[in-house]
């Protein structure tokens, strides 16, 4: 039998004003195993903490149950108090008697009452409490970055710089990721490129980073600190050893008609291709779909004209396995598909274009070379009409997303004044249902563009567009003059919404961390830990975790290389006692936990049993990895044996509870 | 029928593949089919039967005898024991390559107390394949239709499909629509208290044998629940009169979402207790509140229980609709 002593808390007038506490403390005083029964104002203070200590020393106190308020609030207070005193601080239990009671009831007799029976269930808890004690579990001290985009480049220098080593791996050829595709950023009109690349050089040229372009996570084994991932090197056909990225292939390669993804289909490129003059690593890759070496044997022109030897036709995927500390998720976004929206022509006409299309042809490095011109017959376009919110903020989310992407009211003004600025001869109309600039020196740029740059700013939304005699018939709604406008227009720039990547959802599988229904991951707190995932060891870079313009991406991936940094400098992490286990006696092996261990916690293993009259049976048991297990307890109820049980929150312990407040 | 069966456990003996078949042999009486373990050409010419009451589920007695050394054990198996045989697989409770499956299509399984009360006496014998069954009586042989005396069960079978077999014997059926849930339905529509009489009335009955408990292929557990005293079930079951209540409702939450509807607990209650219909109830809930779901039906599923999806239906409304009833 436990010697339990109750403190019951005042918690000023907060839970004195409709509890009677000292009925509490008399009642519970009379409960089995109680010993010591008081009330006091504020357990939480020093003066209350010494009582409690006191108490433990002059009873021989064996458990302790505070009445007062949520565990959340001061549990980790009242277990560090009785730790001093020499009781072990899992023998500490908390009956929430205000936000669970006081603070809803209005009546001191039912408010009493029902603080009675909460006091009763923790006792009945405390009953069956055990001493616990936290493991220790090492930390590999080296990061993996997955996405090479701005954020991923960021998290990975900030940790680099702390001195852990980091590998970065990216799917393209190159690192750099959306904003390498970027003409100018807002709300400064500074070159991407120009702010960019000495980023992607300095990751290349930094000793702790190891950039593993062309390759893929594959799986993803193991707990915080100790993640074990295999990861596939895609067979470039070039060894990257060997190359001198001196790019005489791709200009020799007679397979002149690839679809160039880096200036989104607008132009083409060779089948053997360095995605941009800046690429990191400047590596060539040989194009698997469209190589004619590759697909027929007959060729090998890149292979005749390297003079570094470096092509090889016969490079195979490879697989490598790497052991990681902390996983940062980098994936980034990508433009949705307008598919859904053919009202506004995006099928039938190449002069309607999406936002990134628009950076592309504004781009020196682009297909026009930097000269705004009609993609259909390479004239210069005189009005163009700029269509926001399309598929952003759609209700229902059949056709487009819920969610606001964030970084389009920006882009948009950006175009719009960057057209204006070079061509003065342009009219420039953007149809918008709201304009969101918050951001420093935002709304300013914004207002620039009305003000000093005349573009025609018109809420409403265009309603459809129509490709006739070269021009794009464009009907829309002036919400504000209550009029319906029909523009002819030369252009139309579609602010396609953003989305997550999808290699998103199968990363997050992997990692078992979670995701919202739009496939952005999830954080562990929204407010109060928005770098980390809910899975330990794994945390958020950039427009994986929602939709984030350049400056918050950097800041947020400084945040998440923080938080690295801070769980890699450990040698050792304590882990949370409070974490299921499994009674192998009992276990039939079912995977019943297994199924809905939402961490990945739980392994088989096949076992060695006595049997009867000396024989040995061998049976698949689960084993729970404390150092993974977050307690949830879900494979406590999933078990049909029983055999599953939680430490700390025992399924007796819980049912001794249900009993107490029954009774 | 009977002959090829019997046939292909000799072959499967003889050639080697097995050490030992599983099979079904005469108990006591010609109804009372058991299940057995043959070894010998000999065993199987002279006790093995495959006929209208061989309506014990082979797939339980696999979790020990997979794991059994020596060569494969061969085992036959009905479309409806081919589900808890694939269930006990994503259980990983059968060692899936220490046994030899032959699937055995099935005409349906008779009931005995469906032959007697048709008012056929002295019988001693039932045989045959078909639509008509020939029964052998003191005072001759009569014919039966089938249909009339077929066990519950089988009168609402689900399917015809044999699944996840090694090889079949007869043709390979089809999934079929099933009048299953029918009285269920009904069930459903009585008020709260028809029904608590209506348990009542039935459980009541229980003698707590276990042979429900022990027959089901779904209660494979090392150590069942209601054995171990630190379960804090035991004594749960035992508390008041309603003993026999609890003890089958926390068995039918046990195996909600893995039972596959075979029907044993049924048909081995020494006190005729509908008891497939407290698992036929969970099956027919989880296929209204999260989409069909027939458990065996295929390896790789989750079930829904074990599984949770952005669209599964709060507990609010699992809740409503609990006490819309």
């Amino acid at each position: 039998m436990q010697k339990i002593g109750v403190f019951v808390c005042w918690c000023g007038s907060n839970i004195a004003a409709t509890v009677d506490v000292q009925a509490v403390s008399d009642a519970l005083a009379k409960e089995p195993g109680v010993v010591f029964s008081t009330n006091y104002q504020y357990m939480c203070s020093q003066a209350g903490q010494d009582m409690i200590q006191e108490k433990i020393r002059e009873f021989g106190l064996t458990g302790v149950v505070v009445c007062s308020c949520s565990p959340r609030m001061h549990e980790t207070t009242f277990r560090k108090t009785c730790e001093k005193a020499g009781l072990n601080p899992y023998m500490v239990e908390i009956a929430n008697i205000r936000e669970q009671c006081s603070w809803i009831h209005k009546d001191k007799e039912t408010g009493t009452e029902k603080a009675i029976i909460l006091g009763r269930a923790a006792i009945a808890k405390v009953q069956l409490n055990a001493p616990l004690t936290a493991g220790q579990s090492p930390v590999v001290k080296r990061a993996l970055v997955i996405g090479g985009g701005i954020a991923g480049i960021q998290t990975a220098l900030d940790i680099a710089d702390a001195g852990f080593p980091v590998d970065i791996v990216e799917t393209k050829p190159t690192i750099g990721g959306k904003m390498t595709q970027i003409d100018k950023t807002f709300p400064t009109l500074d070159c991407a490129a120009c702010i960019l690349t000495p980023k992607m050089v300095d990751a290349a040229q930094n000793e702790n980073i190891n950039i593993l372009s062309y390759s893929e996570v594959e799986a993803v084994k193991g707990f915080v600190g100790n993640f074990s991932v295999t990861i596939r090197r895609k067979a470039r056909f070039v060894d990257e050893t060997k190359c001198t990225g001196c790019g005489l292939c791709t200009e020799k390669c007679p397979q002149k008609k690839v679809p160039n993804e880096f200036n989104l289909g607008l132009d083409n490129r060779r089948a053997i291709y360095i995605p941009f003059a800046q690429a990191v690593p400047k590596v060539a890759t040989i194009d698997p779909n469209y190589c004619t070496m590759l697909k027929t044997g007959k060729c090998g022109v890149c292979s005749k004209v390297c003079t570094a030897g470096a092509i090889d036709y016969q490079q195979k995927d490879e697989l490598i396995e790497r052991e990681y500390g902390a996983i940062v998720a980098a994936t980034g976004f990508n433009p949705i598909s307008m598919d859904k929206f053919d009202e506004f022509a995006y099928s039938q006409s190449p002069d309607v274009v999406t936002s990134l299309e628009f950076e592309r042809l504004m781009n020196a490095a682009g297909p026009t070379g930097g000269t705004l011109l009609r993609p259909s017959d390479g004239t210069h376009p005189h009005t163009l009409v700029f269509v926001q919110c399309v598929g952003s903020r759609c209700d229902g989310g059949e056709k487009g997303k819920p969610y606001c992407s964030k970084i389009c009211c920006m882009y948009t003004a950006k175009h719009a004044m960057l057209t204006r600025e070079k061509y003065p001869d342009t009219d420039v109309y953007v149809f918008y249902i709201d304009v969101r600039t918050p951001g420093k020196n935002f709304d300013e740029f914004y207002r620039r563009a009305v003000e000093e740059y005349g573009v025609h700013y018109i809420k409403g939304m265009v309603g459809k567009v129509v490709p006739e005699n070269g021009k794009l018939k464009v009907q829309a709604s002036d919400l504000l003059g209550g009029q319906q406008l029909h523009i002819d227009a030369d252009m139309v720039v579609l602010a396609a919404a953003i989305e997550p990547d999808k290699s998103a959802r199968p990363l997050a599988t992997m990692l078992t961390a979670s995701m919202d229904t739009n496939d952005f991951f999830t954080e562990a707190h929204p407010k109060l830990r928005p770098v980390e995932s809910p899975t330990a060891g794994v945390f958020l870079s950039g427009a994986c975790q929602g939709p984030k313009d350049i400056p918050e991406t950097v800041a947020q991936a400084g945040a998440a290389a923080s938080k690295v940094i801070g769980l890699l400098v450990k040698d050792h992490l304590t882990c949370n006692p409070c974490v299921a286990s499994s009674n192998e006696m009992m276990c039939n092996g079912c995977s019943a936990c297994e199924k809905v261990c939402p961490y990945g916690a739980i392994t088989y293993i096949d076992k060695d049993f006595r049997g009867p009259n000396r024989t040995t049976l061998r049976r698949r048991v689960a084993q729970v990895n404390p150092a993974v297990c977050q307690g949830c307890g879900a494979c406590t109820v999933a078990c049909p044996s029983g055999a599953m049980d939680l430490k700390g929150f025992s399924n007796a312990q819980i049912m001794a509870e249900v009993d107490a407040i029954c009774k | 029928m009977q002959e090829r069966v019997k046939a292909k456990a000799i072959e499967l003996l003889e050639s080697g593949v097995c050490d030992r078949v599983l099979g079904w042999k005469a108990g006591e009486f010609f109804y009372d089919v058991t299940p057995a373990v043959f070894t010998s050409r000999e065993e199987i010419e002279k006790e093995f039967v495959f006929g209208p009451f061989c309506g014990a589920n082979m797939s339980k007695y696999l979790i020990a005898e997979s794991r059994k050394e020596g060569k494969k054990v061969g085992a036959f198996l009905k479309p409806c024991d081919t589900y808890s045989f694939q269930q006990l697989q994503k259980e990983h409770r059968i060692w899936r390559e220490n046994v030899y499956a032959v699937g055995v299509q099935c005409e349906g399984m008779c009931d005995i107390e469906a032959l007697k009360a048709a008012g056929i006496k002295g019988i001693l014998g039932a045989e045959g394949s078909g639509d008509t069954l020939t029964v052998h009586t003191l005072y001759g042989d009569k014919s039966v239709e089938r249909k009339a005396v077929l066990a519950e069960r089988c009168a609402c079978c689900k399917s015809k499909k044999l699944l996840g077999c090694d090889e079949i014997v007869g043709e390979q059926g089809e999934e079929l629509e099933s009048a299953r849930f029918e009285q269920v339905a009904k069930l459903e529509a009585m008020t709260p208290d028809e029904r608590f009489a209506f348990w009542r009335g039935e459980l009541s009955r229980c003698i707590r044998c276990n042979a429900c408990r022990n027959v089901c292929p779904a209660c494979s557990c090392e150590k069942c629940v209601f054995d171990n005293p630190n379960s804090g079930i035991e004594n749960k079951a035992a508390s008041n009169s309603f003993e026999e209540n609890l003890f089958h409702i926390i068995r039918a939450f046990h195996v909600a979402g893995r039972c596959t509807d075979c029907g044993e607990c049924s048909r081995v209650c020494p006190q005729h207790i509908p008891l497939h219909l407290l698992n036929r109830k969970f099956i027919k809930d989880i296929n209204e509140l999260y989409g069909e779901y027939q458990a065996g039906a295929d390896m790789d599923t989750r079930p829904p229980l074990m599984n949770f999806q952005m669209d599964d239906p709060e507990p609010s409304v699992v809740h409503e609709r609990g006490s819309d009833q």
